[in-house]
């Protein structure tokens, strides 16, 4: 039996987590056919009827009002309980911030290995074979998972979900589990809600960012401008957080955000590995550069060769022009 | 408050990523190196939370000899105490943990807050500061984007798409920061000068089991990559304006 910790947030599903759920259900048809899943939280049985479509057939369900905020240690705390008493092959969770910090704690709980962002897996006799991201994703290791059971993070975020072909409704088995006031010590204790000015990064459809050839702080007034008129938002790479031009909640890349607009136009943005990491989910990248060998032009769809600080401008009367 | 910060020497690469003949490593004879972007700024945080409470900073990373630059650049930029774990190669999770865990436990001082990056920028595995704290009994949070400490307790803020988590933990804990906490220093030159006479407490960890044994290292088949280069200069506006068309964003 293969053990899926299902990874949720005020009330909602992790969407990556049926990617998970997708990538796991083959492994565990392989291992014998039981796909279980781990629910924690003070309200969340109303969450577990629908995993039997993503093949799901048995949820083990805790639900303590102690557990209605986030606490990630009592969280591993109910995942080595079901895990002492099912004896899965594997528990499995889903790639995110989240999931990674759990699975940690449990393996830290257990001594156990963690074998953390796995692209594929392959069971053997003994150790599995798993294929995992280092730097992003644009370096893969290949690694032996050791233990028993095998505990794993999944990458999820290109998985494309796919419903089970025979989807029912998982057997509910409720848990009721033994934590300590320290397993929840550390557990969420308020909520800020996100700032909201203007489109947000993650939502917008262009992003419009800046790297080092921007110049300056003033320099960015035109890439705002141009945002502003395609209704887009302003990033940027990490030469400019570390300048301090730009604020770091708008670094794009492996240590910021990671997006995936309709179009990214990446304007005096080199494209070392650090960057390419959080702009590679753009459906289309449009690179400015003066420079036609950087790799940001040389992976890019489409490419203007030129300083920005005349493309641009030039770009936006174009654009006001059609508007009329 | 005494503060460890713990880091990882990691090669500082560009857009192309080349292996050794062996796939054990990245090919870094053309690189230079430098402690991890959140790590980075662990240190940064290390200096500034001593600088506010007094007390002390300690670096320590676990790695070959030539990690001894990354202390020497923590030393540069304002911390005080610097320990090499020395090994041969990079180290998997569990061992390092281990490894970390009993040269805190040997260290004299005893330590109000453990600083670690998130995850390393190279292997990422996500998990030793969370080894750390549950080998030494201490709570742990991480993510953290903003930290402060009041009479024995830390509140710290941890960023997430549906906004901020407010944590509070009483103290000795383990944080695990992430960019953007602050914006580190650059080290000044009286700074490196002082950073080069620090002495380096080195110790020699036993590596034991291992867990997650790496096989190799393997660069993924890159996206075909047709680039169509729309023209030159201001004269390509047009053709843009009609890309954007033809992508139904004006």
């Amino acid at each position: 039996m293969i053990l899926t910790l299902i990874e949720h947030d005020q009330g909602v599903i992790d969407p990556q987590t049926f990617g998970m759920l997708t990538a796991v259900r083959g492994l565990a048809a392989e291992q014998g056919g039981a796909l279980h899943a781990i629910l924690i939280g003070a309200d969340v049985a109303g969450l577990a009827a629908g995993l039997g479509d993503y093949g799901v057939t048995a949820v083990h369900l805790i639900e303590q009002e102690s557990l209605d905020a986030y606490a990630p240690n009592a969280w591993a705390a109910c995942v080595v309980e079901v895990m002492a008493a099912e004896k899965p092959t594997a528990v499995v969770g889903v790639g995110t911030e989240r999931s990674n910090e759990v699975m940690a704690h449990v393996a830290a709980r257990t001594d156990l290995p963690l074998a953390a962002n796995c692209l594929a897996v392959q069971p053997e006799d003994d150790a599995w074979f798993v294929t995992r991201m280092r730097w992003g994703g644009t370096l893969h290791e290949e690694a032996r998972l050791h233990g028993e059971p095998k505990l794993l993070t999944i990458a999820a975020l290109g998985i494309e979900v796919e419903t089970a072909p025979s989807g029912s409704a998982p057997e509910i088995i409720a848990v009721i589990p033994d934590l300590t006031d320290a397993d929840l010590l550390v557990r969420v204790i308020s909520r800020v809600e996100p700032e909201r000015k203007g489109i947000s990064l993650t939502d917008a459809p262009v992003v419009v960012s800046g790297g080092r050839g921007v110049g300056s702080a003033e320099g960015f007034a035109v890439l705002e401008q141009l945002a502003a008129l395609l209704n887009g938002a302003v990033g940027c790479s990490r030469v400019v957080t570390n300048n301090g031009w730009r604020p770091h909640a708008e670094q794009i890349g492996q240590t910021g955000t990671r997006v995936a607009p309709e179009l990214y136009i990446a304007c005096g943005i080199s494209g070392a590995i650090q960057h390419w990491v959080g702009c590679k989910g753009a459906k289309q990248i449009l690179a400015i550069n003066t420079d036609a060998e950087a790799p940001m032009v040389t992976k890019a769809d489409y490419a203007v060769i030129g300083d920005l600080h005349e493309v641009i401008p030039a770009l936006m009367a174009e654009i006001e022009k059609l508007k009329g | 408050m005494d503060i460890l910060v713990c880091i990882k020497r990691v090669p500082v690469t560009g857009a192309k990523v080349v292996l050794t003949a062996d796939e054990q490593a990245i090919d870094a004879s053309y690189l230079s190196f430098a402690p991890g972007p959140h790590e980075e700024c662990a240190i940064e945080e290390a200096v500034q939370i001593v600088k506010k409470h007094g007390g002390s900073s300690t670096a320590l990373t676990l790695g070959p000899d030539a990690a001894v630059e990354q202390l020497r650049y923590a030393a540069s930029m304002g911390v005080d105490d610097l320990i090499l774990l020395e090994t041969d190669e990079e180290w998997p999770p569990m061992p390092t943990a281990r490894a970390i865990t009993a040269a805190i436990q040997a260290q004299e001082k005893k330590f109000d807050a453990l600083l670690f990056g998130n995850e390393s920028a190279d292997a990422g595995g996500y998990q030793v500061g969370i080894r750390v704290a549950h080998a030494l009994g201490m709570p742990v949070v991480t993510g953290i984007k903003k930290l402060e400490f009041e009479a024995g307790t830390a509140v710290a803020h941890r960023q997430t798409p549906a906004g901020w988590e407010i944590y509070e933990v009483p103290l000795p804990a383990v944080f695990t920061i992430k960019e953007g906490i602050n914006v580190p220093r650059y080290p000044s030159i009286p700074g490196k000068l002082k950073a080069k006479k620090k002495v380096i407490q080195r110790i020699a960890p036993e590596e034991g089991d291992v867990g997650l044994e790496k096989v190799r290292l393997v660069v993924p088949e890159a996206e075909a990559s047709d680039v169509t280069i729309l023209g030159h200069g201001a004269a390509a506006a047009p053709q843009m304006v009609e890309l954007l068309g033809e992508l139904g964003l004006v």
